[in-house]
């Protein structure tokens, strides 16, 4: 049983519509093939699908396998497994890639232990090293990043972080890639959970997505009543106050000021970070923004890595003389 | 209901982390703290408990060190815990120590096992996931809001961009929380004092190693990332530090 040289990407759709990330997971695969001298290809996956199949077939891929069911039209980590299990035992690629959305955090990891074999999680890049693959993924909120080997035979499973790889590198084949029906047979009673409809909450009263200039804190705030310091420099600046999720986790700002993965996604001309240490599913929600100006006592501090300018030091003291000069400026202007 | 929450002790937010001389892994004489999210999972098994009754049961697997955060649990309110006591359990992947907790609670009939959707240190995001597959048990993740409905539950999942779903589940059933689907209480003085003497297992690494087997990744090297932007830092006293923004604000930044 040994594998055949194939990366197969499951990619993931709502409505027919890839997502982003699936694009940037095939650029992986892509990228990965060109080194190892594998084949990509790709699966999709839902009760109706040949629009994405048809759209990812434009893909240099070797190949597109389309697998339905009705039992597929809401995603359900049962379902999901019960149709990839078989599917990848009888075609062992090498390597398997998804793409690192909280769909395949759902139902990836146990995937692969079904087939008894391991999975390296929100990986950024990757390593072909002699003959052997490594992912890199960050380890300690983004402080380190770790290089990591699997053991044992393939195949092997990775999932790869949003913004990690580039859409809009996925090549296109030079004719769209064959596409193969896979029936699933999905037992209904094997589905133990019953999903409903996805809704948002009642409509959002702030609309950070047009801000120009953004005041954002973390937790490097400290303390609630400090929030008001904050305020008051965006007051200043004449911009919006946002924050991490920790402090909306608190109740010292509403949700609908969050920034990251689980809350806005914002661009605007000047994000001040302030005390936030840049994790990952913060910075996915900002890292679009124009400049960034980012206070933090750590000068190691991850948030650095895609500031602009770096102010290194206590944000109790800086905020403070940072009001008196803005209101000093706009009085000159 | 019975419940069953896992706690990782992880290295404070703030502690300024260093390779040690190999770098092969992190210097370990940092403080610690509880792995926020399963600060959220032990709060939520701690209401179920006021609503359902039931008992309350925590489990780390770490060295001695991490008794502390079953000590803390046990002060807000825990029953009982388990320490998986041994440097073994440092650097595990996740299967092995969804393994070794499997392991270590195998005799016990639990309906429900909490952990938190992510750790802090290690991020895999697996170790969950990974348990409900050990047992055999139905999953769901990133829960934010657990309510009992008759013989299962009806549960709030947090999903992308804004978006959340509620399922209904049948138990036993593992679930990882996120956080912020509670207010967090903080131990009082009664409870610490009452938590010296609830009972504390202790396991080692020779009670559950058959069970875990080999570990499936190997951590070749850890660094610190290469920098992708060019930052410009600046520094000096407050004062200082404000007029050299305000005029990038100006000039560069053109926002005022
Ligand atoms: C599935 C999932 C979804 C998530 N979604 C989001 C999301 O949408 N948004 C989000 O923000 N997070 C999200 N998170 C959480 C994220 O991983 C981080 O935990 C969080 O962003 C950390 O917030 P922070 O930077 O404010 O706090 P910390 O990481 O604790 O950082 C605080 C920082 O403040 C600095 N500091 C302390 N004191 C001072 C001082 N006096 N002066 C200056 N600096 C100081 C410290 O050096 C540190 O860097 C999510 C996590 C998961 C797993
Ligand atoms: N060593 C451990 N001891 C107890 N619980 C753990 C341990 N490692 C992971 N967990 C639990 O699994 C969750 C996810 O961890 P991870 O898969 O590493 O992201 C954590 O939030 C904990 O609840």
């Amino acid at each position: 049983m040994s594998a055949r040289g194939v990366i197969l990407v499951i990619t993931e759709q709502r409505e027919g519509k890839l997502n982003r990330v699936s694009y940037e997971t095939i650029t992986a695969a892509q990228k990965i093939a060109a080194e190892t001298g594998w084949s990509v290809e790709a699966v999709v996956m839902g009760a109706q699908v040949s629009v994405a199949a048809g759209e990812i077939a434009a893909k240099k891929l070797e190949k597109v396998y389309q697998i339905h069911s009705p039992a597929l039209g809401q995603y359900t980590a049962d379902g999901y497994i019960a149709a990839l299990k078989p599917f990848l035992a009888e075609k062992l690629p090498s390597l398997v890639l998804f793409p690192h959305t909280y769909q395949v955090r759902d139902f990836a990891p146990k995937l692969a232990l079904a087939l008894d074999r391991p999975l390296i999680s929100d990986a950024v890049s990757y390593k072909y090293e002699s003959g052997k693959l490594l992912f890199t993924r960050q380890m300690f909120q983004g402080k380190f990043v770790a290089d990591v080997s699997f053991s044992g035979e393939p195949p092997y499973f990775a999932t790869v972080q949003a913004g990690s790889f580039r859409a809009d590198q996925a090549e296109n084949g030079p004719a769209p890639a064959p596409i193969e029906t896979v029936h699933a047979i999905i037992e209904n009673s094997s589905i133990r959970v019953k999903p409903h409809e996805m809704y948002k909450e009642a409509k959002q009263a702030v609309d950070l997505t047009q801000a120009e200039i953004i005041v954002s804190v973390g937790r490097g705030i400290k303390e609630q009543k400090n929030i008001e310091m904050a305020a008051k420099l965006a007051e200043a600046l004449g911009g919006e106050l946002a924050a991490s999720r920790p402090i909306c986790d608190a109740g010292w700002l509403p949700i609908e000021r969050q920034i990251g993965s689980s809350g806005q996604t914002v661009s605007p001309k000047l994000y001040l970070a302030l005390g936030i240490s840049g994790a990952i599913q913060h910075l996915v929600g900002m890292k679009g923004s124009r400049s960034v100006i980012a206070v933090n006592k750590d000068p190691e501090a991850p948030i650095f890595d895609i500031a602009d300018v770096a102010v290194v030091g206590n944000l109790l003291e800086i905020v403070p003389a940072l009001i008196e000069e803005v209101k000093k400026a706009k009085a000159e202007a | 209901m019975k419940i069953l929450v896992c706690i990782k002790q992880v290295p404070q937010k703030d502690a300024p982390l260093k390779l040690n001389e190999s770098g092969s892994w992190i210097r370990e004489d940092v403080s610690y703290e509880v792995n926020e999210p399963d600060a959220y999972a032990l709060e939520e098994a701690l209401r179920q408990k006021e609503k359902n009754g039931g008992e309350v049961v925590v489990v780390t697997a770490g060295p001695a060190r991490a008794q502390q955060v079953l000590r803390e649990a046990l002060a807000k309110g825990a029953d009982r815990a388990i320490h998986l006591e041994g440097d073994e359990f440092v650097r595990l992947d996740p299967a092995s120590t969804a393994k070794a907790i499997a392991a270590a609670v195998k005799s016990e009939n639990f309906d429900l096992i909490f952990t938190g959707l992510q750790s802090d240190d290690y991020g895999y995001a697996q170790t969950g996931v990974l348990l409900a597959e050990v047992l055999g048990w139905p999953h769901s993740t990133i829960i934010l809001h657990i309510a009992k409905e008759g013989d299962g539950l009806k549960l709030k999942r947090e999903l992308e961009s804004g978006y959340f779903q509620d399922m209904e589940m049948p138990l036993p059933a593992v679930l990882t929380i996120q956080s912020g689907g509670n207010k967090l209480r903080y131990a009082t003085l009664m409870g610490i004092k009452q938590a010296k003497n609830k009972p504390m297992t202790k396991l080692g690494w020779a009670d559950v190693a058959s069970a875990v087997g080999k570990n499936g990744l190997k951590i070749e090297r850890l660094y610190i990332p290469v920098k992708q932007k060019r930052t410009e830092t600046i520094d000096g006293p407050p004062a200082e530090v404000a007029r050299k923004l305000v005029d990038k604000m100006r000039n560069e930044m053109r926002i005022l």
